[in-house]
């Protein structure tokens, strides 16, 4: 029905011609907008009910002094369904690390919560379909997991900032919401949410509608295609400084991947962009030293190259 | 009556700030309104995700924006 939209309005309306460059471009752009925000709009109010079962004061009962490996897998899990913005991530750590949380637990999911998310999700799934966003977030559970699990086993505690241990943590109480609650809070995170990511969606999939109609196939195989052995490695080091969230990147590899990006490496840009960037670092050197910070973003650097080798040697 | 808003100065925190004031200017009722922006400050309550609010040392929310109307029918 959309698609059937998107033709009317161009090819009718506007009076483009279909097979057009200009025509498919903002045909794809019209289609793509669409869809993404309809689903957008869907999912993002679902799981924000979902979330209001999982405040982060719950989240760290449920893993302070969590064992290794069980701790870690649970971590990563709960950073799908766990409320996180970046700009409460200090008192997130403080308040993880306070209650007995492990490091190493702790990293799993500060991994996981940016990088697996519902906007991830439904990027991908109205992009490029379920099975990819199903791999993604399986890629990206896995990079938290052994990310926390090795940051857990190197012993890093005196790398974090001295003052982090000092600090006395209040136990607030947990408000359980009432439905009518739930609901009013889904609908305010759902707006909310969308204002903050709209113009990056646009943009994302102007830019991508523009490669799909103006750059030729084929135009990145040589470079980015499976058989160059550095493009996964030169994506990520790319990813890792930009910041944008799921919903801008994921238009723009989409097209890239049309144009002969491998699918591992398409991810592994994704991951990059998406788990590490510049303004994260400096919010947590606020309570990381910068040794541990740099592990940080080497091992999950790492991880995600791996992701990326395994799924172009695979897919 | 003392009213802090915690948050380490995202904008959502900033919102609240200026909601909480006119939800006290409306009700016609007074109380100090405070930014508390300090890790440690934030951190004595137990609040992990900003912007919260906390009347006289209770914390009636955290890690979302309350509306006028929402945080008229928070004062005592």
């Amino acid at each position: 029905m959309l698609k059937q939209f998107a033709d009317w309005l161009v090819f009718e309306i506007i009076g483009l011609v279909p097979g057009s460059r200009s025509g498919e471009a903002l045909n794809f752009f019209i289609y793509d907008t669409l869809k993404i925000f309809l689903l957008l709009t869907t999912i993002i109010f679902v799981v924000a009910i979902i979330r209001t079962s999982f405040p982060p004061e719950k989240t760290k009962r449920m893993l302070s002094h969590k064992r290794e490996y069980i701790g870690n897998v649970l971590a990563a899990l709960l950073g799908i369904v766990t409320p996180f913005c970046s700009c409460s991530a200090v008192p997130l750590f403080i308040g993880f690390v306070e209650s007995g949380v492990p490091l190493g637990v702790t990293f799993s999911f500060l991994i996981s919560s940016p990088m697996v998310n519902e906007v991830a999700l439904i990027m991908l799934w109205g992009l490029f379909g379920w099975k990819i966003a199903l791999i993604y977030i399986g890629a990206g559970l896995l990079v938290a997991i052994f990310g926390g699990i090795i940051i857990g086993k190197l012993k890093m505690e005196k790398y974090v900032q001295d003052y982090v241990w000092e600090m006395q943590v209040g136990n607030a109480e947990i408000k359980i919401m009432s439905f009518r609650e739930k609901l009013d809070y889904a609908r305010q995170y759902t707006l909310d949410l969308l204002k903050k990511i709209w113009p990056y969606v646009v943009v994302g999939v102007g830019l991508g509608a523009f490669i799909h109609g103006y750059v030729p196939a084929d135009f990145l195989a040589r470079w980015a295609g499976r058989d160059n052995p550095f493009a996964v490695p030169i994506a990520v080091a790319l990813g890792v400084p930009l910041y944008s969230n799921a919903a801008g990147v994921i238009p723009i590899v989409h097209a890239l991947m049309e144009k002969g990006m491998a699918i591992g490496t398409v991810l592994a840009f994704m991951m990059a962009v998406t788990a590490l960037s510049l303004p994260e670092a400096i919010i947590l050197k606020n309570v990381l030293k910068n040794r541990l910070l740099a592990v940080f973003f080497g091992i999950v650097a790492m991880a995600i190259v791996c992701v990326g080798y395994l799924f172009n040697a695979i897919l | 009556m003392k009213i802090e808003i915690l948050g380490t100065g995202c904008a959502k925190c900033k919102t609240l700030y200026e909601n909480t004031r006119k939800a006290l200017e409306e009700s016609g009722k007074s109380a100090e309104v405070v930014k508390v922006e300090d890790i440690p400050s934030i951190m004595k309550y137990g609040v992990m995700s900003t912007p919260a609010l906390v009347i006289d040392g209770q914390v009636k929310f955290s890690g979302k924006l309350a509306s006028v109307a929402e945080i008229m029918g928070m004062l005592p």
